[in-house]
């Protein structure tokens, strides 16, 4: 059976969410730890891999990335992998962009943007 | 240390870059060797982790997340993002180089384009941001 063209792009925006939100949450646990050479020389690489995997910020992101994984299936199962992998890569690319922009105080500047741009339109050039 | 990164962190940099193209390469070379997994065939999954290919994709996009997290203790998302992209011009150069496959005029230019990317945030400051709220970031979280 054939999905409708709202069912597709909502299951692409449905994943590129999640990784947005995995990616920006990993992001936020790690800046909250610091250098994890840093933190590893004060507590050793038990102690490290222990304050990693119990930073809630850590667990939630990893959580979601778990989701995005399974979502991930079930988006190529009702989308070509010609659309969806170069959506979803692109949606993720931009969408981690704003989220690091207004959630992770990131300065995002000309010089970034224009990276992303870069990246979003070679990822799509990619899957040509 | 926030505008010059170390030799150990391009090093890391360099790891993200290559683990997670190379072990998806190794994970799809081994699911070709096990063969379709499907509702019917479920017990392949069991099949595939006793496959050296799968195994060694799995070890090596294990090695991806960690140096991936490690890069941002350190690092912007903003500034690893474009270093994660390239794992599509490896994937590209080996499909290429190593398997012969055709590239067109338009995957060329997107290589490029990542390249130029990666140019782009690699002269720039590695971390950003407000000094003083991280600080009090970091004292309410640990």
């Amino acid at each position: 059976m054939r999905s409708s063209p709202l069912h597709v792009w909502s299951a692409i925006l449905f994943v590129a969410t999640l990784a947005v939100l995995g990616e920006v949450m990993i992001a936020a646990g790690m800046r909250q730890l610091g250098d994890l050479d840093e933190l590893r020389s004060r507590r050793g690489l038990g102690g490290t891999i222990a304050a990693v995997l119990t930073n809630s910020r850590f667990v939630v992101g990893a959580l979601c990335m778990a989701l995005n994984f399974f979502s991930m299936l079930f988006a190529l199962s009702i989308a070509n992998l010609s659309l969806a992998g170069p959506a979803i890569a692109a949606l993720t690319y931009v969408g981690n962009a704003v989220a690091a922009r207004f959630f992770l105080r990131e300065h995002v500047d000309r010089r970034r943007w224009l990276a992303t741009l870069c990246v979003v339109l070679g990822v799509i050039l990619l899957s040509r | 240390m926030k505008h010059v990164l170390r030799p150990s962190q391009y090093a890391i940099l360099l790891g993200v870059m290559l683990s997670a193209s190379v072990g998806d390469s190794f994970l799809k070379r081994g699911m070709e060797q096990v063969g379709a997994v499907n509702l019917r065939h479920p017990d392949l999954l069991w099949h595939a982790l006793f496959n050296p290919y799968v195994d060694i994709g799995i070890v090596l996009l294990i090695g991806f997340f960690s140096l991936y997290t490690t890069a941002l203790s350190w690092a912007d998302l903003t500034f690893v993002m474009p270093a994660t992209a390239f794992g599509y011009v490896v994937l590209a150069l080996m499909g290429r180089f190593w398997l012969h496959e055709h590239l067109s005029l338009w995957r060329w230019l997107g290589i490029l384009l990542i390249v130029a990317a990666v140019g782009f945030v690699a002269g720039g400051p590695s971390r950003t941001g407000h000094p003083e709220l991280d600080r009090m970031d970091a004292g309410i979280g640990r």
